[in-house]
């Protein structure tokens, strides 16, 4: 248990680090595709919680398969929003946020 | 253990470069580079299947996906960014503050790192699981794709 303790606060701080490094991308930018890269920043922390969490508990092959059902969901959610980036692009001619104010009832 | 702390370095630097740069494209490679160092920290802890899934897809396709977009767009002019770097220092200078408060109040809880990477379990098989214990998330990931692809296929739908 004091292994897997140590193994968590090893990891922590840097998963930690990766989060909010992604949460500063999304909150800083007006670019929907740094936004973009920000939400896959913080996906790519929540994949390494999950591998540690494996780890720690004993049950690493099912955490492996978490990760590939993350890895799935994380694709088709990638392609949906450079989609819709590319339609609002498309529309309003940037890539500004702060171009669909409008929108906002 | 000297290499997973390089490794974790490295893909924190990698990830902090990825979100700091200027340029967008640079932000897009910077991605593949912090996909390929989460690869390389996942294979360190004995998660094989993990990690070629995330160096062949996130690595791979997410950024080839990144990529092409990034290159159908117009980047913005040099003072543009430089105006828009200016107010988000601005805005978001308490952030490294929390940051660094956080990372002290780690320091004086003294907490320790005494770090040994346990073993892979022999009895569990990834495969096993994902395709007997966990198969009704495969039809889930199998409709979950479908529904992406019928989505971009509608996004992108030339209008008569």
């Amino acid at each position: 248990m004091t292994t897997g303790l140590g193994l968590f606060w090893f990891f922590g701080p840097f998963i930690v680090l990766l989060f909010v490094i992604g949460l500063y991308c999304i909150f800083a930018t007006y670019n929907l595709v740094k936004a973009l890269i920000g939400l896959e920043i913080l996906i790519k922390a929540v994949t390494l919680l999950i591998i540690v969490a494996g780890c720690i508990s004993g049950r690493l092959a099912l955490a492996q398969t978490m990760v590939i059902t993350l890895i799935v969901i994380e694709v088709v959610i990638m392609v949906v929003a450079i989609g819709i980036v590319l339609g609002i692009r498309g529309h309003t001619g940037s890539l500004d946020a702060r171009e669909l104010r409008s929108v906002k009832g | 253990m000297s290499i997973d702390i390089i490794s974790l370095i490295a893909l924190t630097a990698a990830a902090l470069w990825t979100v700091m740069t200027r340029s967008l494209l640079r932000s897009g490679i910077g991605l593949a580079l912090t996909s390929a160092l989460l690869a390389v920290v996942i294979f360190r802890l004995n998660a094989a299947y993990a990690a070629v899934f995330e160096l062949s897809v996130c690595s791979g396709l997410i950024s080839v996906l990144f990529i092409s977009t990034i290159s159908l767009t117009h980047p913005l002019t040099r003072a543009e960014t430089l105006e828009h770097m200016k107010t988000r220092l601005k805005r978001f200078w308490y952030l490294p503050v929390i940051v660094v408060l956080v990372a002290v109040a780690f320091c004086i809880a003294r907490l320790k790192f005494s770090v040994e990477l346990p073993k892979a379990v022999a009895a569990e098989d990834a495969r096993f699981i994902l395709w007997n214990l966990r198969r009704l998330d495969v039809i889930g990931q199998v409709i979950i794709l479908l529904a992406g692809a019928f989505g971009v296929a509608l996004l992108f739908k030339k209008r008569d």
